[in-house]
């Protein structure tokens, strides 16, 4: 399926959503709220069939952080980029896609290890890397590294 | 009576141990925790971070020259292929066109990488399984290659060859004739392997059945690369994304269709052949010309958002970056393969003896600096 009929694709699932043709990827802005519902039926639609999640990552945007999905249909070859984010820095919370796609479980916890994101429903959600008792999230801008790890 | 119960216990309640973190079979700094009733594993959990160095958030900080530096301390047997992302992402967003010299000699040291890094899976798996032979035949053959490496780039193991736009220096006069020396020696001595390894049958027994893991599992955990080619999800980047010269050479994917342990041993046993097939295609023809671009000696990354995916030997390596057009990233991701293999690890193992769990860990091939980043 190209670019034009996956814009259409989408657009039909949810209409508030912004679809940009990017250079490499269509790409998909979508509310914090709409995004499970969204990549729930692009997986199951079998005109989109986005099976594979090849890449999870959290991004702190300065005023606010967000969560990128890189997805990939096996079969049908196309691609596509969701992205959803939120102001809220104190408590970003979003819903978990681990129930549509399993690798999520992991990548999710990476995500909560370094900026704090928290998923609703996550079946297990602890740092991945970091000590539990770890304090604040290494790889968020605002990070204070009181012991140099980073810098020299 | 008290012996008798005892045994009970331990066939019929669930007790959890720990393997690792410094196992030898765990293959590095690796630490699982196992639920098992008798010998029979009901669950994996694995316990990462214990060789966390934070590449991410350093690269952050450093040029995009510099970050190839990092890149080879990932996945370490697959040095090359790890710079080659970074190259091939910086050399996308500034729109440079590489010269084909340097494409070729890519794509040839790419897949040496993948021999040499398949040669000490050998080694390793089938020390895990218990022949300590493997490891000795395995080495003698990838010191050939690291030999050859050291001609040419003046290191064995820790390659950092690529740059942004080339190489940092062209190959050595010796370079041809010593890897179409190796191509013709190695192709006499991978018969051996399948002699001493292949055709074992307590290695078979060990292997065929074992590990099971479908194609359905192995696309939504994201495994990839030989370990997921053995269940015939048909990932290689090599074929789908296709880079360098791999669009313009001849062959052909290897898949099984099994799914278990000895499948996915069976496909990196072909992978070998494979890359020597491409090696001999690309080794005659290397045209003349630059080994390098010419780039500018500050790369400031226009804004943007740059993707770029490669087979690493173990499978879909993945490069993130966003740039906000300074000569830093802003955000610096790493989708590496062994951390979405590793998520399978429990759909195999659940159900299987513990011993068979040293098996398929040896069968994902699993580096875990690469897990960790």
């Amino acid at each position: 399926m190209d670019n034009t009929l996956l814009k259409q694709k989408v657009l039909e699932i949810e209409s508030t959503a912004e679809v940009t043709e990017e250079k490499q990827y269509l790409t998909v802005n979508v509310q914090p709220t709409k995004l499970h519902a969204l990549a729930k039926a692009l997986k199951e639609s079998k005109d989109t069939h986005f099976d594979y999640l090849f890449c999870l990552s959290g991004v702190d945007y300065g005023d606010s952080m967000g969560i990128v999905y890189h997805l990939e249909s096996t079969d049908l070859k196309h691609e596509i980029v969701l992205k959803t984010k939120t102001t809220d820095r104190e408590n970003p919370a979003f819903d978990t896609v681990c129930d549509i796609w399993s690798t999520a479980e992991f990548h999710e916890r990476e995500v909560f290890d370094f900026f704090g994101i928290k998923f609703n429903n996550h079946p297990d959600l602890r740092r991945i890397f970091l000590e539990q008792n770890w304090k604040g999230f290494p790889l968020r801008k605002d990070y204070v590294d009181e012991i140099n790890i980073i810098e020299r | 009576m008290a012996e008798e119960l005892f045994i009970k216990d331990i066939e019929e309640k669930e007790y959890t141990i720990n393997m690792g973190p410094q196992h030898p079979s765990t293959h590095g700094v690796l630490r699982l925790v196992l639920s098992l009733k008798g010998e029979i594993v009901e669950k994996v959990e694995p316990h990462c971070g214990y060789i966390h160095r934070g590449i991410e958030k350093m690269c952050e900080k450093l040029t995009y020259q510099q970050i190839i530096h990092l890149t080879d301390r990932l996945d370490y047997l697959s040095a090359l292929i790890n710079n080659e992302a970074v190259c091939l992402t910086v050399e996308k967003a500034m729109e440079v066109e590489v010269p084909e010299r340097v494409k070729y000699i890519r794509t040839i040291m790419d897949e040496l990488t993948r021999i040499a890094s398949h040669q000490l899976w050998w080694c390793t798996f089938g020390m895990d399984m218990g022949g300590l032979t493997c490891f000795f035949y395995g080495l003698r053959d990838r010191e050939k290659i690291l030999d050859i490496f050291e001609e040419t780039i003046g290191a064995r193991l820790i390659l950092s060859y690529y740059c942004p736009g080339g190489l940092m220096n062209d190959i050595h006069p010796n370079f041809q004739q010593r890897v179409k020396d190796f191509i013709k020696y190695f192709r006499k001595k991978l018969p051996e392997y399948d002699q001493l390894l292949t055709g074992n049958v307590i290695m078979q027994e060990r292997t065929k059945g074992i590990g099971y893991i479908s194609k359905e599992d192995c696309i939504s955990f994201g495994v990839t690369g030989p370990s997921g080619r053995g269940s015939n999800f048909a990932c290689d980047v090599r074929k789908t994304h296709p880079y360098g010269m791999y669009d313009k050479v001849n062959f052909k994917e290897a898949l099984r269709t099994e799914g278990d342990t000895f499948a996915r041993y069976s496909v990196r046993m072909d992978e070998m052949w494979e890359s020597m097939n491409i090696i001999e295609q690309l080794i005659d023809n290397i045209p003349e010309g630059d080994y390098c671009a010419k780039m500018k000696p500050i790369i400031k990354l226009p804004e943007g958002e740059y993707f770029q995916r490669v087979e690493a030997c173990r499978g879909d390596l993945g490069l993130y970056i966003i740039s906000r057009g300074e000569k830093y990233p802003y955000r610096f991701k790493l989708r590496s393969p062994n951390f979405s293999n590793l998520s399978g690890l429990h759909t195999m193992a659940k159900g299987q003896k513990i011993a068979d769990l040293v098996a398929i860990g040896a069968s994902l091939d699993y580096v875990i600096p690469d897990i960790d980043r």
